[in-house]
Parts: structure tokens; C-alpha cells; sequence
């Protein structure tokens, strides 16, 4: 055997590997471990007892626990940009180089300037804050707040971008059994032999549970061999998964469990390309909870000093780990459980020097004779000494008499409270059992069941039968015949069983802590009821009871048995605060997985996006979408000069821009025109083949939903296209039309956004640029391309629709390719256009166009206007009901006072326009009441040589050729403007029509 | 939380998209007194019980379907195709 410098480590025993020895460092010094401890087991096996300072009082905190609900013991895990504060050293796994630090304390450990605290007890008491930092209220976020966090702060969160991967995955099952305890491996046995497709989850690296850390035999075997054996069948078994290293954090509707697989926390780092931890969403068809059971302290004055700790986790630390963690212990205890851990304790070569048993002679059973040590009837633990360690115990016996005791270890144990946690994600409530004394799971779901502990079935035999009984049912619900065997048997009732609960000595003025991690005490709670805190939920927030980051898993039950006392009622009475998900801590990376930084959505580029971005071009995000915002070219001193630029080569020359970010739909059969008939403000039955018609949506609510182009391609077929921002709402829009509205309609729509790309080409020079690209067998004349229209073509052996539609006020086109061909068909643009001064423009360009021309677009539609507040009422048809007709007429909607769309020009042509401005009447005083309307876009307009906006203005359309004021107390504006009509710039609309 | 589509089964209610009260009829004419309009487009209820709402399963096959669900439990009673609810056999009027 290697031999280490572990002084705590037992010769023999334990589930650890002797063989692999592995260092790590504590603040700073280095320590030796055994694969198969953790970080606490380790600790404790090299003689460290110290290991944090409790967060209030700074006071010296050793390891309590041995699992997940570990209040004390929580240090931070590696170094910098993979430092992991608050993690219990009871489940971090010992690995090789393992670095870790004490929390919470300065200058050092075992000398914290803080502790000061302590003396200043009363000062402390529950609601201080509350109650302390009152006042001034301007002091609160200047003095007290950062004078709090510095004294009273957990650990220190890296300060780097975290360097690993997460990922997220989903699994799907018969039964899901949630914990891999005796009762846990039973239910997965039964269900697996009756052949169901199950998954065993288990926070532990290893299965097996309470039962690891046990002296029972099961099956006439140790019980740890009997988990082997359960391990190997079910690993072997084709339709079950086991899932170590993983805690089932939340259960959801309808047999939906969050579980977090540490797939790498157990190493230094993960291996290249594996993923830290794993979020899996297990859907399960029944779900059996064998979460097992948690200790409960004791309170009594000086509970918290290193050395004391749960009866069950030195039973652990023993029979698990090989680690002894004190050398004269006295155990206190509330039932039979405590006598294992004498027993243990006395194997491992330790001295027992008192058992003090809460019952009187009369309640005990067998287990007492069992023991070699003095037993104390009817005693109790009256204080505690030692700084930084456990010294001496004081302990009056059922008498009266007290003395005192050497010792440097103390195993507590008030009684065992059912991991009910998950079992209220649902909405159950725990319920009070007087039977076992503690809380016991609820009403639940019918597809839930809970076995072995969870249940309150504390020992062995009853988790094996509970287990077994829990796994055939839930096989059984799920179809298949259930397995007659019995799984397995142990001899007798062994295993701890509640007695009567042991709550607290009574009222004493010194520290008994009940909440250890938030330095809550009895005299807290005492406080908070005399203060008239009498529900749990509002006690909880006076006082912070079970608000730290191990939401109270040990301190819960306690402080409510506490609250219930002050306040003159039973447990039942009193409840329980609301257990939420996660049952422990979640990192954020593992929920988000790979949807961080740039994947957080999904990113789409245009067809036509490498060629732009080899023209230089600066893309914006509009949504998923980046587009082409505008091209800079070499010597141009910023954007504005580019984009004057290119929209003055749009109304001079030709430009091209991509418009394939539009939502595309095409829509066939019978009943499309009827359909969107429904759909649009405007008759489109009536639309001839052959042209296109500008269209309006409604929400039924009569304001403006979405607007864009309507193509007739066919008797039967229409290509219709959305904004960009709601391509997807519309088709989900028309789809309630179709299927909600006139599902008789013999209809379908085709999503085809992706499908084709569209290129708008405009400019005085685009019929001259298509002529060349086409070809002379194609007849680009008006009379052959109308105004309006829509044509078939193919350009090579490619498909391709052209519509002669514009969106800038120019002579313009918009060319419709199938998606691959776009990038051959810009670059063999740009070749032909480039004598003709073709210019790539962008999404402000071709804004400054549209805001010329008076065009609606996101700023206008707003989801607050109606078509006749955008000049569009004519538009709506009066022949046919259509979504959103039956309300446009309401009162409001027609008031002569609501503001309507209208454009607006800088008297002072130097002055800029904001977007947001609100308008004035010259002379007005800036209020809600003088309010005329606001403007909702705005451009520098290259073509009138200043800036132009639109705007929503009261009266708008009688106050052409008036003045008001844009007032903008945002950016410190206040321009006189001129109201104008919508559309500046070739009103007549000549141009488009060429 | 998991529905029943009665085309695609079991899914995730990540490929869903949730609507509103299906309870609404929408009037059958334009011309129908205010009220109903009214009622139609604002008017909700908030029952602690069944519930009959609509939901798309807009990442699966689009139909619009109609679950009615139970608001305290959240246990899924009814799913259903939205097309084949009795309550809209009274077509819109489209001339």
C-alpha cells in the first residue's frame, strides 16, 4: 500500500482507491487525497477542520455535512477565469491539482478581522438591515450597501469570460427514478425486469446512497456489494441509463425533468472538445423521487464550532471514505441512528466518550445495549468550546447534573427530514406526520411517485419494498407486465427511524445556530415572532432563515418547529415556505448551453451577403438578419457621405440593394384570392394575373399589423411579400385565418423566405441595366413591363420573377431568384451596370428613399396606427369584411384630432431632426396637454440638400405649409419645423411610372 | 410542459406558440352590433379550471390547435385541431 501523509486516514475500509494518490491544495498548502474522496473527505482526512467563516459573524466554520445540502464548508474551486465560488466541498470531487480557498474571510482563515462581528451579536439580530440602514435614504447606496457587501459577501465569481462549453440535450424514458439509493437502485431493478425504458439519475459519483455509508447487509451481503451487484444488472440491462454526477434540479408539467450532468467538474479541466456540464430535459412517462433523506441539527448553544457535525456524515466519513475525523467523540442524539454512529466511531478506533441520548430510558430500544460507551438518558449538549476547533462539551444529564467533556469531535443528530424538495415543484405541499416527525411529500401528479426515504420510509427494508413497489407500478403505467420477483430482501427493520423530534433546548440567550450558512439563531426567530412575524414565508425574509445558497436544506425544518413554538401553534399549523426549483445551484452556462455571446440567436445572412462584405460594406442587425447598412468608400470622411452618395446614384443613375430579408410567402389553390380577401384591408381577388398590389393587414383591432406586395402568378397562386421584422407572425396570421376563420377554404401557403432571394435594381438607368442583363428577347418596355407588374423569366436556364415595383420613388425593379443564385447574379449585375454607374446601396440609403417618398415602414408601423392615420384610408375596401373592418370606424380611430402621418422640414435647413421629438405649437409650454403629435423617422435627404422626418401630427393634413415645433428634451433640441405633405419628393409619382 | 398534437404526438412546448382563449367567436358579419365585436376582440376571461386556448405549433406541422387545459393543474384535458372545433362552423362572411 502506498503510504501517505494523511494523519486521519484509516488503515483500511472505505470505497476510496488507495492506489491513486492525489494532490491538492487548501489556501495555498498542499494535501494528498485519495481518488474517491471529495474535497471535504479530504480535508478531514488530513487533520483540516477550519475550513470557512459563516457569513454574518465571521464565525469558524468546519464541515457539517457530508452531501449536497452542506451549509458550511464553501470554498471556491480552481483559479481565475474558471474560479467557482460557493462550492460545498462535500460533492466537489478530489482531482488531481485541485486548487482550493477559504471564503469570506481577511486577512487569513484562522485570524479573521471580521469576526468582531460576533461580540456585536445583538446588533446583528433579525431585520438588522431593516431596521439599521433606514436612514438617511441617500446613504444606502453610497455608505451602506458597499460597507455590507464587504463585510458579509459569499465567494468571488471569476472575473473572465467562462472558457468552457456547455451543452443541452434531451432524453426520453418509461421511468425516470430520481436518486440512486437503496431505494432508487430498487425501483430502477423493477422496472428495468419488467422491461421499461428507464433512466436512473443519481448527484452522487457514486450509486448507492445511505446505503455506502452503512454496516446493513441486504440480500444476506454487505449492502455496498449488494449496490455493486444492482450497478452491474442495471448497466448491462440494453433500455437503462444511469446517470451519475447528475442532479435532477426541477421537476415540470407533464413528466418533464431539469437535470445538470457534471460531465467535468471532476476533472482540472475538461478534454478538448468536451463539454463542463451537460443540461439534460428528460421527459419521463412516470417518475419515481427516491431522494433519500436529509439530517436534521440540533440547536443548542455553540452547534456550529469545527468539529461538530451530522451523526450521519461522520457515519459517511467513515464508512465510505476511510477518514476518522476525531479521536474522542461524543455523540447527540434524538433516536436509534446516533448508536450506529457510536458504533462506527468505535470500530474505526475512536473513543466514544459519552452517547447523549434526548429520551428519557424508558423510549430506547435494543440499539443502546449495542454500544460500548456511556450513554446519557434524557441529556442534552448545553455548550461547546474551542476557537478554531472543538475542545470541551458541556452536557447535563437527565437530572439536571452537568459536566463537562473533552472532545474534539461531536455527531448531532436531531431526527431525519425527507428530501420533499422536488415534490413541491408541482405545486404539492408537504405534510406534517406526526408518526415520524417530520414533513412528508403531498399530493402529486399522477405520474410521480416517491419511494424509501423521500417517503419517510427510513429503513433499509422499507426503501427496498417501497423501491420495488414504486418501480413495478410505474413499469406497469407505462404498459408492461410487472415483475413478480421480489428485487431483494434484508433480514430486519434496520436503519435509522425518527423518534420523537428533538428540536432545541429551550430558550437560551448564546449562539444556537439554526440556519449555519446565513447566521440565523433561535433568538432570531424568537425575535421575529415577538415582532409579529408569524407566517414562515415572511419569517423567512425577516430573518433570511433559508435564504443562502443551501435554501436552508438542513435548517428548515428546525426553524419552523422554532417559529411554531413562539407562536403558540403545532408544525402543521405553521407549513412550510415553498420549495422552487433548482433543488441546488445551477450554473447559468449549463441552462444556456451553446446559446452564449453570438449564438444566443441564430444569425442569417443574405445571398447575396460575401459579395457585400468584399465591397466593404457595414452590416447592421435587424433581428437575425445583417444587412448591408451602407458601402464607405476610400476618402468618404464618415457615413453620412457614403449614404448621400448612394441614394443620390439611386435617383440619378441606378443602385442595387438586397431585399431578400422580406418575409416570402406564396400562397395557392382555389380560395387564395378569398383568403386574402380576409387577410388584407384591400380586395385582392379582383388582382389580374399578371400584377402586383401594394397590401395592408390589419389586426382585428383595426390598427395596422404589416404592409408589403401583393404578385398575382397564377389563377390560383400569389406571391406575397412581409416586412422583415414579421415575416413569421404573418404567415402564423394567415395560417388563423385559413385554419381558425375559413377553414373550409381550400388553401396552403409555402414559406419561401429562404428560398428566394430578391434584389431591388432602381434608378432611371434600371430598365437600361435589365435590358442589357436580359437580353433582347426580352421586351423591358412599359407597355411589356408595366408599372405594377409581375413577369416570368428565366435568366440562363434559371427561373426568375421580375416585379416592377419601388420602394424608393424611381423607375424600379425587384428581381426574384432562387436563393443559390444570387451571389452569380449581383456580381454578373455589377459587371453590366458598371458603365451605367451602378451602386450598391443600404438599408439607410434606401431609408433616406422611402422617408423622400412619404413610405410607412417601422417607425410608422407601430402597432398603435391605423391605415387612415398613414394617409392610407382610401385604400381599405368597403365591398367585403376583411380582418380588422369591424373596428377602424371606432370613435377614437376617427377623430378629426388624431395625429396623422405628415412630413416635416428644418426652417433653419442647417438645423438636424431627432426620431422621438415630440411636437409643439410655437410658443407652447412643454406638456402632455400642448402634446401635437410625434416624429417617427427621420434622414438627412441629399435630394432637398437638409433633414427631412415623418411624423404622426394632429391635424397633420390642414397644417401643410405651418409651422410647429419638434421638441426633443432627450437630446436638447428644439427646432422649428415646416409641415409638409407625407411625400415630398415627386408627389405625382411620374417617376416610378417612366 | 409537453401537448399532444394530434399530428405530430408528445412535443415540447418550445415548438409551440401560444395564443389566447379560444372561447371568442368572432361575429359573422362586420356590421354585427359593437358589442359583440367588442366582446370578440378585448373580452377574456381568467377561469381557475378548464380552459380552452390556442395554441400553433409553429416548429412542427402549423396547425393552429385548441388544448383545453386546466389552469390550476395544468393538466392537459383536450387537444384538438383548431379546424375541426365545432365553434367555427360559422364561416366568416366573405362576399
Amino acid at each position: 500500500m502506498t503510504r501517505t501523509l494523511q494523519p486521519n486516514r484509516l488503515a483500511g475500509g472505505g470505497l476510496i482507491d488507495r492506489e491513486r494518490i492525489l494532490p491538492f491544495t487548501f489556501d495555498g498548502r498542499s494535501y494528498q487525497g485519495q481518488a474517491g474522496d471529495t474535497l471535504a473527505s479530504a480535508l478531514l482526512a488530513n487533520g483540516v477542520t477550519l475550513v470557512g467563516r459563516s457569513f454574518k459573524y465571521h464565525r469558524p466554520r468546519g464541515i457539517l455535512s457530508a452531501g449536497p445540502e452542506e451549509p458550511n464548508a464553501l470554498v471556491e474551486l480552481r483559479t481565475g477565469a474558471r474560479r467557482e465560488p460557493n462550492t460545498r466541498a462535500t460533492v466537489a470531487e478530489l482531482y488531481d491539482g485541485l486548487t482550493a480557498t477559504s471564503q469570506n474571510r481577511w486577512p487569513s482563515l484562522a485570524f479573521d478581522m471580521m469576526s468582531v462581528n460576533g461580540l456585536a451579536g445583538p446588533l446583528f439580530s433579525a431585520g438588522f438591515y431593516y431596521k439599521t440602514f433606514m436612514w438617511p435614504a441617500s446613504f444606502w447606496e453610497k455608505v451602506y450597501e458597499p460597507l455590507i457587501r464587504r463585510a458579509a459577501g459569499l465567494g468571488r465569481a471569476a472575473r473572465e469570460a467562462d472558457p468552457d462549453k456547455y451543452d443541452r440535450s434531451h432524453l426520453f424514458c418509461d421511468v425516470l427514478v430520481v436518486g440512486g439509493g437503496t431505494a432508487g437502485l430498487a425501483a430502477a431493478l423493477a422496472a428495468s425486469r419488467s422491461g421499461a425504458r428507464v433512466v436512473l439519475c443519481e448527484q452522487d459519483f457514486l450509486l448507492g446512497g445511505q446505503s455506502l455509508s452503512c454496516n446493513d447487509e441486504i440480500d444476506g451481503k454487505p449492502a455496498r456489494s449488494w449496490v455493486q451487484d444492482a450497478t452491474r444488472e442495471l448497466e448491462a440491462a440494453r433500455r437503462v441509463r444511469i446517470l451519475t454526477r447528475t442532479t435532477a434540479f426541477g421537476l415540470f408539467d407533464h413528466g418533464v425533468c431539469g437535470a445538470v450532468e457534471r460531465v467535468s467538474d471532476h476533472l482540472e479541466a475538461p478534454a478538448p472538445h468536451a463539454v463542463r456540464q451537460r443540461y439534460w430535459k428528460i421527459v419521463a412517462r412516470r417518475i419515481v423521487l427516491a431522494a433519500g433523506a436529509i439530517e436534521r441539527p440540533i440547536v443548542f448553544p455553540g452547534n456550529d464550532r469545527p468539529g461538530i457535525m451530522m451523526s450521519s456524515a461522520v457515519r459517511s466519513y467513515i464508512e465510505r471514505f476511510a477518514v476518522l475525523p476525531g479521536r474522542r467523540a461524543v455523540v447527540f442524539t434524538a433516536n436509534d441512528s446516533g448508536y450506529a454512529t457510536a458504533q462506527a466511531l468505535k470500530r474505526a478506533g475512536a473513543e466514544v466518550a459519552a452517547v447523549v441520548d434526548s429520551r428519557p430510558k424508558s423510549v430506547q430500544r435494543g440499539a443502546a445495549e449495542s454500544v460500548d460507551a456511556p450513554i446519557v438518558h434524557g441529556g442534552a449538549v448545553t455548550a461547546t468550546r474551542g476557537r478554531l476547533q472543538l475542545r470541551k462539551i458541556e452536557i447535563v444529564d437527565g437530572d439536571g447534573r452537568k459536566r463537562e467533556i473533552d472532545a474534539d469531535l461531536l455527531a448531532m443528530g436531531g431526527g431525519w427530514d425527507p428530501a420533499v424538495h422536488l415534490t413541491c415543484h408541482l405545486g404539492g405541499k408537504p405534510q406534517w406526520s406526526d408518526e415520524i416527525g417530520a414533513f412528508v411529500p403531498g399530493r402529486l401528479p399522477a405520474e410521480i411517485a416517491v419511494a424509501g426515504a423521500a417517503g419517510g420510509r427510513f429503513t433499509i427494508a422499507g426503501a427496498l419494498g417501497d423501491g420495488q413497489r414504486a418501480g413495478n407500478e410505474a413499469a406497469r403505467n407505462c404498459g408492461y407486465a410487472a415483475n413478480a420477483d421480489t428485487v431483494s430482501t434484508v433480514e430486519a427493520a434496520s436503519g435509522p427511524a425518527n423518534g420523537a423530534p428533538f428540536w432545541h433546548l429551550g430558550h437560551v440567550a448564546k449562539k444556537c445556530f439554526v440556519d449555519f450558512q446565513n447566521d440565523v439563531t433561535a433568538a432570531d426567530i424568537s425575535l421575529a415572532a415577538c415582532e409579529g412575524y408569524r407566517s414562515v414565508e415572511h419569517l423567512k425574509r425577516y430573518t433570511t432563515l433559508g435564504m443562502a445558497t443551501d435554501q436552508g436544506k438542513s435548517s428548515g425544518v428546525n426553524g419552523l418547529a422554532l417559529l411554531a413554538e413562539a407562536t403558540n401553534r403545532t408544525i402543521a399549523e405553521t407549513g412550510t415556505t415553498t420549495y422552487r426549483p433548482p433543488f441546488t445551484p445551477v450554473a447559468i452556462g449549463a441552462i444556456a448551453g451553446y446559446e452564449r455571446g453570438k449564438e444566443f440567436r441564430p444569425s442569417r445572412y443574405t445571398p447575396t451577403h460575401d459579395w457585400a462584405a468584399e465591397r466593404g460594406a457595414v452590416f447592421v442587425e435587424v433581428g437575425q438578419w445583417y444587412r448591408a447598412q451602407w458601402y464607405p468608400r476610400r476618402g468618404e470622411k464618415d457615413w453620412l457621405e457614403s449614404v448621400n452618395r448612394e441614394a443620390t446614384a439611386v435617383r440619378t443613375a441606378v443602385g442595387i440593394c438586397d431585399v431578400s430579408t422580406l418575409g416570402k410567402i406564396e400562397v395557392t389553390g382555389p380560395d387564395s384570392g378569398r383568403l386574402l380577401d380576409l387577410v388584407y384591408a384591400n380586395a385582392m381577388s379582383g388582382l389580374k394575373v399578371g400584377r402586383v398590389r401594394y397590401g395592408v393587414m390589419l389586426r382585428e383591432d383595426g390598427h395596422v399589423f404589416d404592409d408589403g406586395t401583393v404578385a398575382r402568378v397564377a389563377p390560383d397562386r400569389f406571391f406575397l411579400t412581409t416586412t422583415t421584422a414579421h415575416a413569421e407572425a404573418v404567415l402564423r396570421h394567415m395560417e388563423f385565418c385559413h385554419q381558425v376563420l375559413a377553414p373550409s377554404f381550400d388553401v396552403s401557403f409555402i414559406d419561401v423566405t429562404d428560398r428566394w432571394a430578391q434584389l431591388a435594381i432602381a434608378g432611371p438607368k434600371s430598365r437600361e441595366l435589365l435590358g442589357k442583363l436580359l437580353g433582347s428577347g426580352f421586351d423591358m418596355s412599359s407597355e411589356s413591363v408595366p408599372y405594377l407588374s409581375v413577369s416570368k423569366l428565366t435568366i440562363g436556364d434559371v427561373p426568375a420573377r421580375l416585379y416592377r415595383i419601388s420602394f424608393s420613388g424611381e423607375l424600379g425593379y425587384e428581381l426574384g431568384i432562387p436563393a443559390d443564385f444570387a451571389d452569380a447574379l449581383v456580381r454578373r449585375l455589377e459587371e453590366l451596370g458598371e458603365p451605367l454607374g451602378l451602386t450598391p446601396y443600404g438599408t439607410e440609403a434606401m431609408t433616406v428613399l422611402r422617408v423622400e417618398k412619404g413610405f410607412a415602414a417601422s417607425g410608422e408601423l407601430n402597432g398603435q396606427t391605423t391605415a387612415r392615420d398613414l394617409g392610407l384610408a382610401e385604400l381599405m375596401s368597403t365591398k367585403k369584411d376583411y380582418v380588422g373592418r369591424a373596428l377602424i370606424g371606432r370613435p377614437a380611430f376617427i377623430d378629426p384630432d388624431r395625429p396623422i402621418l405628415v412630413s416635416f422640414a428644418p426652417v433653419d435647413h442647417a438645423a438636424p431632426l431627432s426620431a422621438g421629438s415630440h411636437f409643439l405649437n410655437i410658443g407652447a409650454p412643454a406638456s402632455l396637454e400642448n402634446d401635437q403629435g410625434y416624429m417617427t423617422s427621420i434622414v438627412y435627404s441629399p435630394t432637398f440638400g437638409h433633414y427631412i422626418g415623418l411624423g404622426f401630427l394632429k391635424r397633420g393634413r390642414e397644417r401643410i405649409g405651418s409651422r410647429v415645433r419638434a421638441y426633443d428634451p432627450v437630446r436638447n433640441r428644439d427646432v422649428e419645423v415646416e409641415v409638409g405633405h407625407a411625400c415630398r419628393f415627386d408627389p405625382s409619382g411620374g417617376r416610378a411610372r417612366a | 410542459m409537453r401537448l399532444t398534437c394530434p399530428y405530430c404526438g408528445s412535443r415540447g412546448n418550445d415548438e409551440f406558440v401560444y395564443l389566447g382563449s379560444a372561447d371568442p367567436v368572432r361575429p359573422s358579419h362586420h356590421d354585427a352590433p359593437a358589442e359583440q365585436w367588442t366582446a370578440y376582440v378585448y373580452e377574456r376571461t381568467n377561469p381557475a379550471g378548464a380552459h380552452r386556448e390556442l395554441w400553433h405549433h409553429s416548429f412542427g406541422c402549423r396547425s393552429w390547435l385548441i388544448v383545453t387545459r386546466d389552469t390550476r393543474t395544468h393538466e392537459v384535458l383536450k387537444t384538438e385541431p383548431a379546424r375541426d372545433a365545432a365553434h367555427t362552423s360559422s364561416e366568416v362572411a366573405v362576399p
